[in-house]
């Protein structure tokens, strides 16, 4: 089956990595995501795409085909500071969600899977936010922090040759990324 | 002392926004009312006031990531008033209309396969582990697909016509900023006849549930009401630019051709102390008997006919199912929305053969104004956008009325309904958490605008007596974070 859309994905090289930040730039925190994909477009870093929007949604399982990784950069309402880095679990694809028209990153890659045979190793960078409410196109300063630690941390995972994610992944429970790179409890 | 009980489910799920429902409850455990209270976002007057009016269609897309192009263009309608440039050139025109067009077949497409499709196929009381998106994809693989290029399909027309996801910049005071490149027209084309195809397939399988089960479904959260929605000139429907007209529950007339410039003179708004919404309604009729539903069950009630043949040939079916009269089942939102899908996926077709999109005539100016009132059908019913700017070019007030908040009401009544036909006893059954969240679905309300960040909000549900006390507490999942209680301003 030919499918419109993937054509243009599959294209794309096996090797690259999709760095996909999501939120609403207009309510204060929840714009974290696309600021650091902002960011990492602008430093042009080799081997790396970047998209952003407001949330995820059932189409962008068929953005993942052709990439060697993807990276999903969300604001944490709770969690980890300055940000956490785990891997997407999409076995946790199947819960049901509280909004109507976004889906979670494990849904992401789940439709990925099941609809497009596509296995992409996906991770999750979370960074930690306070100020959700307030209709503002700034952050809040500890959020600021966390969005340079997790900037710092980002870009020096992309570019490393071959962008091994799993390493800065703890071996078992929830993950993060070290002390060294910003994070809280990474241990390679 | 009164001894009424309210039942508590928070929050809705899959419905876009915090909220939860109240149900409330007298002496003899009969429904009196459901509340259904929504956290709104806070500081849309502070945020939008000392802006430039330029900056105003950019900046109302922060309200909204589900339908960030709806308010877009409804910013950007009003600014034409500021600018003088309502005549838009026929080019900026239907470049608007191409990207409206794509919001509203993305949209009905999402709404329908990824929130109605799971309750529709699998049945309101399948176990919620299965009845998701993920469950449909797992039985009807060939329909998600369906789902997820359809919805790929629109998101790409709004990219082509209103440039980046997040910082669309499309429509501009007085008109548009580009064109659509013949290449972009080229790629539209060739995927075109799939998109029909699939348009058709979604109103086949809408309409034969919605016949299959009418018996069930015509009572269920159903009520009489009133239908407001623009319509043109004609009276055909017309979900970009048109005129006002409200029906009431038989058809008859209450206004029509109303110019929308006009509204304030015939849509007042009541605020209720309980609820961070405000309830519109007809003025001439009044709080009590004039509140009515926008979105695509009005739509198809007001519309004296479709101008696109497929699309007319399926309300002309939508309508002998109610005997030639005004539908007032809920839950056929559901086959009027797939009729409009069908409708936007023809109009998307008409346009992509007009060379007026290759134009390079893009923006018209005039008079200068003072105020400028934008309205269009979103995706979820009538969105009107009101602005004062002052001399300096920065916005000094603003007033929006959102699809949801004009649905306010009748959701609050279809979960009454759904309560009264379903409640036993004050126990708060998986069954009855289904069917109230069945009801609110169907009008596809975006209730708080997109705050997403990771780590809120499982279901909550709670009886609760009128002094406070919880007399049952049943949760999806455990942990939830309550909602802020601010009451939102400017809005």
């Amino acid at each position: 089956m030919v499918l419109y859309g993937m054509e243009q994905a599959m294209s794309g090289g096996r090797e690259k990595v999709l760095l996909y930040g999501y939120g609403n730039p207009g309510r204060g925190d929840d714009g974290l995501g696309p600021a650091l994909a902002s960011a990492i477009e602008l430093a042009d870093l080799p081997g790396v795409e970047v998209d952003a929007d407001y949330q995820l949604t059932i189409e962008d399982a068929a953005r993942l085909a052709g990439y060697g990784a993807v990276v999903f950069v969300d604001a944490a309402a709770q969690g980890e500071e300055p940000f956490s880095f785990v891997l997407v679990d999409d076995a946790a694809a199947h819960h049901l969600g509280w909004t109507s028209h976004s889906v979670t990153p494990a849904q992401v890659v789940a439709l990925a899977r099941d609809l497009f045979g596509c296995r992409v190793p996906a991770y999750l960078l979370a960074i930690r936010g306070y100020q959700f409410t307030e209709l503002c196109e700034v952050f809040s300063p500890a959020a600021k922090e966390n969005l340079a630690a997790a900037l710092a941390f980002a870009k020096r995972v992309l570019l490393e040759p071959g962008c091994c994610f799993a390493r800065y992944l703890r071996s078992s429970g929830p993950t993060a990324a070290g002390p060294e790179l910003g994070g809280s409890t990474w241990k390679a | 002392m009164s001894v009424a009980k309210r039942i508590v489910i928070e929050p809705v799920t899959r419905v876009e926004g915090h909220g939860k429902v109240v149900i409330l409850l007298d002496e003899n455990q009969k429904v009196i009312q459901a509340r259904l209270h929504v956290v709104e976002f806070r500081g849309f007057e502070r945020f939008i006031q000392g802006r430039p009016f330029w900056e105003v269609p950019v900046l109302v897309q922060r309200l909204c990531g589900i339908c960030p192009v709806s308010h877009h263009l409804a910013a950007a309608k009003a600014m034409d008033r500021i600018v003088g440039g309502e005549n838009l050139t026929p080019t900026a025109e239907k470049v608007r209309r191409l990207m409206h067009y794509g919001q509203i077949f993305q949209s009905h497409a999402l709404h329908f396969f990824h929130l109605a499709s799971p309750d529709l196929l699998f049945g309101f009381d399948a176990d919620v582990g299965v009845r998701n998106v993920i469950g449909i994809a797992g039985r009807y693989p060939d329909l998600a697909v369906q789902a997820v290029l359809m919805r790929k399909y629109g998101q790409e027309i709004i990219k082509a016509t209103a440039g980046k996801k997040i910082h669309g910049t499309g429509a501009i005071p007085g008109g548009v900023n580009k064109s659509l490149s013949v290449a972009e027209r080229d790629g539209f084309l060739r995927e075109l006849d799939r998109q029909i195809d699939w348009a058709k397939s979604a109103v086949r399988i809408a309409k034969d549930y919605t016949v299959q089960n009418l018996a069930k479904l015509a009572p269920f959260g159903s009520f009489e009401s009133n239908h407001l929605s623009l319509v043109r000139s004609d009276g055909a429907m017309d979900l970009y630019h048109g005129n006002l007209r409200a029906i009431d529950a038989h058809g008859a007339h209450i206004f029509d051709q109303v110019d929308y410039q006009r509204y304030v003179d015939f849509i007042a708004e009541e605020v209720r102390d309980w609820s961070y919404m405000k309830f519109p309604f007809i003025r001439s009729l009044g709080p009590e008997q004039g509140w009515y539903r926008v979105g695509p069950l009005a739509r198809l009630n007001t519309a004296s006919f479709i101008d696109t043949p497929l699309a007319e040939a399926e309300r002309k079916e939508f309508r002998r199912a109610t005997a030639d009269q005004t539908s007032n089942i809920t839950m056929a939102y559901h086959w009027a929305r797939m009729i409009e899908l069908l409708h936007a996926i023809e109009k998307i077709q008409i346009l992509l053969g007009d060379p007026d999109l290759q134009g390079t005539d893009l923006v018209s100016k005039g008079q200068r104004r003072e105020v400028g009132i934008g309205v269009i059908e979103a995706p979820r019913g009538t969105l009107f956008h009101h602005y004062k700017v002052d001399k300096n070019d920065q916005v000094v007030a603003a007033n929006l009325i959102v699809s949801t908040t004009s649905n306010n009401e009748p959701m609050n009544r279809a979960v009454a309904k759904v309560a009264r036909d379903h409640l036993q006893g004050v126990e708060i059954t998986e069954g009855l958490l289904n069917h109230v969240e069945v009801a609110i679905r169907a009008y596809d309300p975006c209730l708080s605008c997109a705050t997403h960040a990771l780590g809120q909000m499982p279901l909550e549900v709670s009886v609760v007596g009128s002094s406070g006390q919880v007399f049952a507490q049943k949760s999806r999942e455990l942990g939830w974070a309550r909602p802020d209680r601010a009451r939102p301003r400017g809005i």
